[in-house]
């Protein structure tokens, strides 16, 4: 597998939110991602980077543009070092949030992308990593 | 302080012709002029008019402060050099050469004039260049300014833009959405509509999101609550606009979506409202 293109966004204002946002899908186009494959990877990329700046008090965001062999990928590395989070079966679960939201998020993205990996050190920040393949 | 008897201002007016003329030879040599953006004229015109009021300023009020009101022409014309700048697209620094361009026919000029006292040449020299230097950082900041309110108009006009509530029928409002829906501009535009729905006597108001790129949780959380306000002041909500890719988007997060009226497009949208509120529409045949 051979990274083809790598960029790093900061996340630490909500403006930051739409910036990633709108660097997914430009990335998204490039990996010739279908319409629907686009929306997804995009709205799982807005559900993360919008958890890096709330829970994570802001982070970064690595897209990385994914060849292997044929087949196009995209892979999403959202970093904070944030507070970390105290249960991980607990906060992929449907409807919970320790925030104000649906509870959805974390779950949600999970579902819209093919690879999903998180990793979380209790006080020392979480990372979240999401692939996409074509 | 010798700034009422610098010698900078005598070169200023003993010289301006020759200081034009390398001065326009050195802002054509970095470049302005040369993309038709500013014409050879306009540049010439520009140049001689700022040196003429520059001149004058020096000489009523000497090269210390370019801050008192004897330079305020000056100051006025650099504003206005800015300001033209920004509309023609140039670069800070681009903008910024202008003055900074003018240095090296000064500083020649000044050596000149002055011959071998080193010491008076240094002291000169000095105080031209801390001239230069304030009116470049002005002409920076004007610049600035300009683009800081083009910046401030764009972000008023678009939140103007995005709270139009329309009214397509008696008793039926529509609220088009377009753009980022997850910023405070999302409570202004609910806010408006429901305030519009009290204000019209509506029953049903259809929100259409074929605007809005993309519809994640806090968005769908958004629509959701906008929903149920509009249910508690007993009206009634659609929402239009709900591309393929978006269906399928919704499904996949896992967002409960049942019990909100969902349509394709604003025309099915309508047509139910419509037929809602009791009306048949009818195709007259010619």
């Amino acid at each position: 597998m051979a990274v083809t293109k790598s960029e790093v966004i900061p996340i630490r204002t909500e403006h930051d939110i739409v910036v990633a946002r709108q660097a997914v899908r430009r990335l998204s186009v490039e990996a010739a991602f279908g319409l629907v494959d686009q929306t997804k990877m995009v709205t799982a990329a807005s559900e993360l980077a919008r958890n890096t700046f709330i829970y994570g008090g802001g982070g970064t965001l690595q897209c990385e543009s994914l060849l292997e062999g044929a087949r196009r990928g995209l892979r999403l590395t959202f970093t904070d070092q944030g507070p970390g989070i105290a249960d991980l079966s607990l906060a992929m679960k449907d409807g919970w949030t320790s925030g104000s939201g649906m509870g959805l998020g974390l779950s949600g993205a999970k579902r819209l992308v093919n690879e999903f990996e998180i990793e979380s050190v209790h006080g020392q920040g979480t990372r979240v990593t999401i692939t996409r393949w074509k | 302080m010798a700034s009422g008897v610098s010698r900078v201002v005598e070169v200023l007016k003993k010289y301006e012709k020759e200081l034009l003329t390398d001065w326009l030879a050195e802002l054509k040599a970095g470049g302005t002029g040369n993309d038709g953006r500013v014409s050879e004229t306009e540049l010439h015109t520009q140049a001689k008019e700022f040196l003429g009021t520059l001149g004058e300023a020096s000489r009523s009020a000497g090269v210390g402060d370019i801050e008192r009101p004897e330079w305020s022409p000056v100051r006025d014309f650099l504003d206005g050099v800015s300001r033209a700048r920004v509309t023609q697209g140039y670069s800070s620094d681009q903008t910024a050469t202008f003055i900074f361009s003018l240095k090296r026919p000064l500083f020649k000029r000044l050596s000149k004039e002055i011959g071998s006292d080193a010491k008076v040449l240094a002291e000169e020299t000095w105080t031209a260049s801390e001239l230069i230097d304030k009116l470049g950082l002005h002409t920076i900041k004007s610049f600035q300014k300009t683009r800081e309110d083009v910046i401030n108009r764009q972000q008023e006009e678009m939140l103007e833009l995005s709270t139009p509530v329309v009214k397509l029928w008696d008793g039926v409002l529509a609220l088009p959405m377009i753009g980022t829906l997850d910023s405070a501009r999302t409570q202004i535009v609910m806010e408006s509509l429901l305030q519009r729905i009290v204000d019209t006597g509506s029953e049903i108001a259809i929100i259409d999101i074929t605007g809005v790129p993309t519809v994640d949780t806090l968005v769908a959380q958004h629509l959701l609550k906008t929903v149920t306000a509009i249910r508690l002041m007993g009206a009634d909500c659609i929402i239009s606009g709900v591309r393929p890719q978006i269906a399928q988007t919704i499904v996949h997060l896992g967002v409960d979506l049942q019990g909100v009226i969902t349509k394709a497009n604003l025309a099915d949208a309508l047509a139910l409202a419509l037929k809602r509120s009791g009306y048949t529409v009818t195709r007259n045949k010619a």
